[in-house]
């Protein structure tokens, strides 16, 4: 690191928030009296696997958010963000399904929420390429053709922050009937914290959202070395025994420190982790853990 | 140099400056697609900056990368060489008829519980 350079801070601050804005608190449990009242509404983009194979993940997390006061409210004709993001600054076409729902919530309150961890990703990132890189911002507007350009004014927000920084963690464990009562190890794998400095939700080398939530759910958190390691993810299709080893040994890796159960926020993950590791330790969607715990 | 235009685009398209990297390796150290790779993620960085661009074209390392941001995120001097990867893999995907993944394969990579997610996923990374 070169002299005077400082580490990248994970401070919980988003570009163009309001001094005092709901999501530029660091502290969780504060309330936000005006701005609280005005955006306990928000926009949702569900993405194509919650549709689909992962409807748990969907379900639950509605269930579990309209039980906390919390209406979203799905975008309409959404389309798939693609799943993965590209890093080719040439590649334009492959991103402009992620600014239509970026420039569709900008004019439904300014909040976009995910769920999914491959969704939130995508979307973070080309939300970043609109504020930042005005050779692509340009290129995509000249096609999309909006009323107002889009420059990156949306803020992306996982469910995880919404629960953090909206209802507080605090708030959360009042709510829960039935406490959890085991231990949960949090499985974050990659999309969900990396590129750090994109995502901005948390420390992506020593994360602890996660563990907070199981607490807040009245679960024993269980921290294990591999939480932000790679399950495979889409290489489960082409060469498995690829993902057969790298799920196996988050598994093994997580049972070792004593998990009885792990949660995800990520299809993909919870299917290579479930489907593809050699192991008996079940894999939840934190929405289901969540949704039991309140009562929903 | 023989790959010249080539090393131009995938630096254009990257945005990565090779000559940052101080070879500590950590990249490669981090991956976990290092024992399916025949060249690391380190071995992109140099040998994209000397312009060794023909056998990258060729392996099947491209196909490897799982996008997992590891590399990009534990980079010490910010080199990120997941991107380099991309570059290379577009830039062989993008010539005419060589998609390293058809329609036509899929149904038999399928099972019931397969996400959608994996499949569009797989597709964005193996095919143009």
């Amino acid at each position: 690191m070169p002299a005077g350079a400082s580490r990248p801070k994970y401070k919980r601050v988003f570009a163009g928030e309001p001094e005092g804005g709901a999501f530029s608190k660091s502290i969780p449990s504060v309330t936000f009296p005006v701005y609280e009242v005005k955006t306990m509404t928000y926009s949702y983009y569900p993405g194509c696997t919650l549709r689909t194979k992962a409807k748990e993940l969907d379900q639950k997390g509605r269930a579990a958010a309209a039980a906390l006061g919390i209406t979203l409210e799905e975008l309409p004709e959404w389309q798939c963000c693609g799943g993965v993001y590209t890093t080719a600054k040439d590649e334009i076409a492959t991103k402009l399904s992620s600014v239509r729902a970026l420039a569709a919530a900008r004019e439904r309150g300014g909040v976009l929420v995910t769920l999914c961890s491959a969704c939130h990703n995508v979307l973070k990132q080309v939300n970043r390429d609109m504020a930042e890189d005005e050779d692509f911002r340009n290129k995509a507007n000249l096609y999309l053709k909006l009323d107002t350009p889009y420059a990156g004014e949306t803020k992306v927000v996982h469910y995880l922050e919404l629960l953090r920084d909206v209802v507080g963690f605090d708030k959360l464990a009042e709510a829960v009937k039935n406490p959890a009562e085991k231990k949960i190890g949090a499985y974050y794998g990659c999309l969900l914290l990396r590129p750090g400095k994109v995502m901005a939700m948390d420390d992506p080398e020593n994360p602890r959202i996660m563990e907070d939530f199981i607490r807040a759910i009245g679960g024993e958190p269980v921290v294990y070395g591999m939480r932000n390691e790679c399950c495979g993810g889409y290489m489960a299709m082409e060469d498995t025994a690829s993902a057969v080893k790298k799920s196996t040994s988050v598994m093994k890796n997580a049972e070792g420190a004593g998990a009885e159960a792990l949660i995800t926020a990520c299809p993909l993950c919870l299917y290579n982790l479930t489907k593809n590791a050699e192991s008996d330790v079940p894999v939840y969607y934190f929405t289901e853990l969540l949704a039991d715990a309140l009562g929903v | 140099m023989k790959f010249e235009n080539e090393r131009k685009q995938i630096l254009r398209m990257s945005g990565v400056d090779p000559k940052k990297c101080m070879k500590c390796g950590k990249c490669s150290a981090s991956c976990p697609s290092y024992d399916e790779m025949e060249y690391h993620p380190h071995q992109f960085v140099y040998m994209v900056d000397k312009g060794d661009i023909g056998p990258l074209l060729e392996s099947e390392s491209l196909y490897k990368c799982l996008s997992c941001f590891a590399c990009i995120e534990r980079c010490p001097r910010g080199v990120e060489p997941a991107k380099l990867v991309e570059a290379v893999r577009l830039l062989a995907v993008r010539k005419q008829g060589q998609n390293h993944m058809t329609a036509d394969d899929v149904p038999g990579m399928l099972d019931e519980e397969l996400p959608q997610q994996a499949i569009v996923s797989a597709f964005r990374k193996y095919t143009k």
